[in-house]
């Protein structure tokens, strides 16, 4: 089976380009991107700013058990509905420089679309690091399940 | 054959998939890598020699330092280490999807 989402990183290239089609029509895939709670509720992330126009900037943090533990940020170059947003992004306290991103969206028929996501980076090592975190992530995810799940024990035996 | 059973025995090993995970973000020294765990620094040395041996990591000069960092490259060939970020999107995508197929304009 042909894979929705596509991820393009060529070999000592600093950009990866991921594709992906949707069956939505290109209003509500734009809308998706477009409005705070809906954001909110995809990425999984809340929305502390976003302001969708020339100039603007976003904002948003991510917790886990109440605690903070990924915030981003950036600025919106363009703001195009229903065809592109231009914007970089920042993670906010790791090592990675700011990256660029430009987001295209497009019609292909009325109840599908398509997003091309581009995005460019200071090195080919940064965008090869941002590439394996899932990965590395991955590799430690067993683990710390184990772990939540034996501190969650823990806590339920502690009462 | 060999060579790819040392790779999944060196990511077998939790302190050495802790120093993955590390060094995905940035390169690091030696030094720096062995400030993150209890365990003797000897011991951290021998964890990166395997990860190097296996070229899961990679060593550059850097002035007096030494730095590590992943071999993409590497973790493409055992593990197709883009395919996480793939699907890290793609399970992304998919509630996007989802939620918009059920969105309904909000009534004035």
């Amino acid at each position: 089976m042909e894979q929705k989402t596509k991820v393009a990183a060529e070999e000592g290239t600093q950009e990866i380009i991921m594709t992906r089609e949707f069956d939505l029509p290109l209003e509500l895939l734009f809308k998706a991107y477009e409005e705070p709670d809906l954001f909110e509720q995809w990425m999984g992330t809340k929305v502390l700013k976003m302001e969708n126009k020339k100039h603007g900037s976003y904002c948003f943090e991510t917790s886990y058990n109440g605690e903070v533990v990924f915030r981003a940020n950036g600025t919106i170059h363009e703001f195009i509905p229903n065809e592109r947003i231009t914007r970089t992004f920042e993670m906010e306290n790791t090592p990675f420089p700011v990256q660029l991103e430009y987001l295209e969206f497009a019609k292909l028929t009325d109840s599908t679309s398509k997003l091309t996501m581009h995005m460019v980076f200071k090195s080919v090592e940064f965008r090869n690091n941002l590439l394996a975190m899932p990965f590395a992530q991955g590799l430690n995810g067993a683990h710390n399940r184990l772990q939540d799940l034996l501190s969650n024990q823990h806590h339920e035996e502690a009462k | 054959m060999k060579l790819r059973r040392d790779v999944f025995q060196a990511i077998a090993d939790p302190t050495r998939r802790a120093i993955l995970l590390l060094v995905a973000t940035q390169s690091m020294t030696a030094g720096a890598i062995a400030s993150n765990f209890d365990t003797a620094r000897p011991t951290v040395s021998k964890h990166l020699q395997i990860l190097t041996a296996c070229e899961l990591l990679e060593q550059h000069q850097n002035g007096r330092e030494v730095h590590y960092h992943i071999n993409a490259k590497k973790m493409k060939e055992v593990a197709d280490f883009i395919e996480p970020f793939r699907q890290m999107w793609d399970e992304r995508f998919n509630k996007l999807e989802v939620l918009m197929k059920d969105y309904k304009k909000p009534s004035p």
